[in-house]
């Protein structure tokens, strides 16, 4: 009998409101978090809005040597690693510490204090070759962002399997599907899964000026972020992190857990075609979706519910918009679908898990997030992408979807748990 | 029944060489590829010596368009899966793109290319930052380049756990095996030897010093004082049993079983989980014992000691012969593991394990059989290869040759 | 200013994303289809970035985008830069 693998606790730190309540009420009451960038001076820059958090280490928690050592996408793993367990009620004492595991997806890990790093080295640029009178002591951390997981892996006392998964956008997914296959297998009986990003930097704000990915938008700062409208041109960077625990049925049952949803099927793919580029039949991201649905025992005019990866870039939404139609059909023009990141922005290889929560929650509330600054759809974005205003729906099967440089292309069903 | 996953093809490019059979000669021969670290004057840095790879021409060997949008690891990456893929043998048509996947390990991006584009940031500007940072930087960049320029559309991923992230990705491409894929091309590579990445990887103290190539990393000699970094890395083509018993394909050996476990917080007073790593990964190969053990030979003190103890509460006093080649060539982060698996299934081959170059004086407290200053000839069926990456990752992993039993289906 | 021969376009292209190697010699290129020679819409991202830092024209992004063939990205950028003082 295959096990079942089920979340039973969230933590969430997403633009607009920390917390995962904040986030729930931000999404599904159609507000928009995205503002002009105030976490580094992006005049110069082609794309100058984020969707960025008013993050307090100290409010948080985090000790002044945790806040010294640890980069921003760490803290921000930390704390939200911290609410999963406590909205779980998962008592990690209680547990053999070999049966609990850690797993966070990241996309571009340390950016930020490696960026930060780099000119205190450099002599802001001016040095090639380096003075070693400056290195910090954490610079190995941030080199190598494992230590994303490890910290997480410390503060919970976790001594199973513990892996960074670092696929680009779809990091967030990914990871917490290595989560949920570790946990199938019967490897351990609950993992801490998730991801975070923390991108809001000059060096990575630049890696999309340069390929025009993000929206060159300035007025209207909270409208930047427009997935499936015709207006868009490009995707909002963001930051933000979410985990869960992710736990076998049958030890969440037994411990009394309130349970959010089942992980049901899972499944990640590539193109095969370019870095950054989409074939626009999206007959890779159908595929990943076809087996995640195959593997959850789901018909695809059972779900009743797509989190779309919904980027706002041209090319994104209707590659997105094609593998619907490949994969499920008539059912594709009848499900509704919709972009979080039109209200949070993008955060990279987080969003795949913060897109995980809103589905999960969506579930728990019969609440379908709607697509904000949705206006004008695009002709060729013909779906029902739940323009401007949640919806009450009862949603059993969820889908979410996320889509990569690199040509990842990663789909998770969610279902609800009576 | 669920699938084997065997090993149909592998490529190596390492400071000892960058065929397999280059790597096996000196390998075997304790060769020294240690040396001062070159492309930049290091003469400021207090670490000086490394392991690089030093005639690798990628200009020989992959299409110009792919040069200016790749740093190094990325061509090295590029360059070993396309040999480890004609050693595999698959023609085009014997397998479906979707039944086709990557899953490689990194650790440390893609370091020269980002440094320059760091540079160019913040001395000219962002209008002088290439379209191909946005990628040659992330870790994911080497599985997407290998999925494109060989066309597999399968399952792919990409992992990060220091030294252990190699063993760890051969491990996912092995489950994505069982899973229905037919073929997975896997392994890892590191690469950060210009001036910043080098630099930072001395940030956590443990690189040796020393000046003399030969007594810079000695794991587990009792004068130890650190390791040497290295660059490169290894791929292996695993193909599911059926589908190479299907069309014959000769293959090196299975991947057998693997476990990865975590090291409790510094301070805690919970024991290292190493022990129960390598319990777990030779149960999952339904092994009770193996023919030899390539260490993972971190080359500081206190770490050594922790694992000459948990092969020595596994495996009894001197009870396995335990190598490690990479004394020669430096730890490559997530290409280490990797090759060490490459160096087991050649020791299974030619029924030899190498010794490990520079130790002398191992303590007897360790109660290990180390091979030491030269080959030692053997039948080895079974081999276990560990793998620890900073912070407390531990990956351990079994390869068994198919002498014998063949290949399962 | 002077404008940016077929020649200087391809060597533009070379420098800032790889020689294609699919024999198409820049002579014969004006009206085949950038795909077709080897360049993708990042190569010519790329390429045009260069060229605005060296002569300081800058063209439109959808424009950029929309330039299939050499003939058609040469117009483009021989355009913005009579149009420069």
């Amino acid at each position: 009998m295959t096990r079942r693998v089920v979340i039973t606790g969230i933590g969430v730190r997403a633009p607009g409101g920390l917390g995962t309540k904040a986030f729930w009420e931000l999404i599904a009451a159609g507000a928009t978090a995205t503002r002009p960038i105030s976490l580094f001076d992006a005049s110069g820059f082609r794309s100058q809005v984020a969707g960025e958090c008013d993050f307090d280490p100290d409010f948080e928690g985090l000790s002044p040597r945790q806040q010294r050592r640890l980069d921003r996408a760490t803290q921000f793993s930390v704390v939200c690693a911290r609410d999963a367990i406590e909205d779980s009620g998962l008592d990690p004492g209680q547990l053999d510490p070999a049966t609990l595991g850690v797993t966070i997806g990241s996309a571009v890990g340390a950016a930020t204090s490696l960026e930060r790093e780099y000119l205190v080295l450099s002599d802001s640029g001016r040095h090639w070759v380096m003075n070693e009178d400056h290195l910090s002591p954490h610079m190995f951390d941030y080199l190598v962002p494992s230590a994303m997981p490890r910290e997480v892996a410390w503060e919970i006392g976790a001594e199973g399997p513990v892996t960074m998964v670092s696929t680009g956008c779809t990091s967030g997914i990914d990871a917490v599907g290595y989560a949920v296959d570790l946990v199938r297998s019967g490897t351990v009986a609950a993992m801490i899964a998730g991801a975070s990003d923390t991108p809001v930097s000059p060096i990575v704000a630049a890696c999309f000026d340069a390929i025009k990915a993000t929206t060159p938008r300035l007025d209207e700062p909270e409208r930047a972020s427009r997935p499936f409208d015709a207006s868009r041109n490009g995707f909002v960077l963001a930051e933000g992190a979410a985990m869960f625990v992710v736990e076998e049925y049958e030890h969440a049952r037994k411990r009394g857990a309130e349970i959010y949803a089942e992980v049901a099927g899972y499944a990640t793919r590539c193109n095969a075609y370019h870095m950054t580029g989409l074939r626009v039949d999206g007959v890779e991201m159908a595929e990943a979706i076809d087996v995640a649905l195959a593997q959850a025992r789901m018909r695809p005019d059972e779900l009743d519910y797509v989190n779309a990866h919904g980027s706002g870039t041209k090319q994104n939404d209707r590659h997105e918009t094609a593998a619907f139609k490949r994969s499920l059909g008539d059912h594709a023009y009848r499900v509704p679908v919709s972009s979080i990141k039109s209200m949070v922005g993008h955060s990279l290889g987080a969003i795949g898990s913060i897109e995980i929560a809103a589905s999960a929650l969506a579930i728990t509330h019969g609440v379908v997030p709607p697509t904000a600054n949705l206006h004008e759809p695009d002709p060729e974005c013909d779906l029902d992408y739940v323009p401007l205003e949640a919806r009450e729906a009862r949603l059993d099967n969820v889908l979410t979807v996320g889509s990569g440089f690199g040509g990842f292309q990663s789909a998770m069903a969610l279902r609800a748990v009576s | 029944m669920s699938e084997s996953a065997q090993v149909v093809g592998m490529g190596v490019a390492a400071p000892s060489g960058l065929s397999v059979e280059d790597h096996w000669a000196a390998v075997l021969a304790g060769r020294t590829s240690i040396g001062p670290v070159t492309g930049f004057d290091a003469s400021g840095y207090p670490v000086r010596l490394a392991g690089q790879i030093r005639d690798f021409d990628a200009e020989a060997h992959l299409p110009k368009r792919l040069l200016p949008q790749s740093d190094r690891v990325t061509r090295l990456a590029l360059v070993t899966a396309a040999t480890a893929l004609a050693g595999a043998d698959v023609a085009d048509g014997d397998l479906d793109s979707f039944d086709q996947g990557v899953v490689f390990a990194n650790a440390q991006g893609g370091s020269a290319f980002t440094h320059r584009e760091f540079r160019k940031l913040w001395t000219k500007g962002p209008a002088e930052v290439s379209v191909y940072e946005s990628f040659a930087w992330f870790y994911a960049v080497n599985t997407g380049q290998v999925s494109i320029r060989h066309g597999m559309r399968g399952p792919c991923g990409a992992l990060v756990a220091e030294q252990a992230g190699g063993l760890d990705a051969i491990s996912l491409a092995r489950r994505r095996i069982r899973e229905g894929a037919r073929l997975m091309v896997t392994g890892g590579f590191d690469s950060a030897f210009d001036p910043w990445g080098f630099l930072a990887q001395s940030a956590h103290g443990r690189l040796s010093r020393a000046a003399d190539p030969r007594r810079a990393y000695r794991p587990f000699d009792r004068a130890v004082n650190g390791y040497v970094p290295g660059e490169g890395g290894a791929v292996l083509v695993l193909e599911a049993g059926s589908s190479a018993r299907r069309r014959d394909a000769p293959s090196h050996g299975e991947i057998a079983g693997h476990a990865a476990t975590f090291d409790p917080r510094p301070g805690s007073g919970r024991p290292s989980t190493l022990r129960r790593a390598i319990e777990l990964a030779m149960a999952d190969a339904g092994v009770s014992t193996v023919d030899v053990v390539f260490a993972d030979s971190a080359g500081v003190p206190e770490l050594d000691r922790i694992e000459a103890a948990a092969i020595e509460d596994v495996f009894g006093r001197r009870g396995v012969p335990v190598t490690a080649p990479k004394a020669g060539f430096g730890r490559l982060g997530a290409g280490g593991g990797p090759v060490d698996v490459l160096t087991a299934l050649l020791s299974i081959r030619d029924s030899v394990i190498p010794p490990t170059p520079h130790t002398t004086d191992v303590p007897d407290d360790y109660g290990l059989d180390l091979v030491l200053d030269a080959p030692r000839h053997q039948r080895v069926e079974t081999a276990l290869v560990l793998a620890r990456g900073y912070g407390g990752f531990n990956s351990a992993l079994v390869v068994r040759g198919n002498a014998k039993e063949g290949q399962d289906g | 200013m002077s404008k940016l021969t077929i020649e200087e376009l391809f060597q533009a292209l070379v420098e800032s994303a790889g020689e294609a190697e699919t024999g198409v010699t820049p002579s014969d290129s004006l009206d085949v289809p950038f795909a077709d020679i080897g360049y993708d819409s990042l190569a010519l991202m790329e390429t045009a970035a260069r060229i605005t830092q060296r002569t300081g024209v800058t063209v439109d992004d959808q424009q950029l985008i929309e330039a299939e063939t050499p003939r058609q990205l040469l117009d483009l950028l021989n355009t913005a830069m009579s149009g420069q003082p």
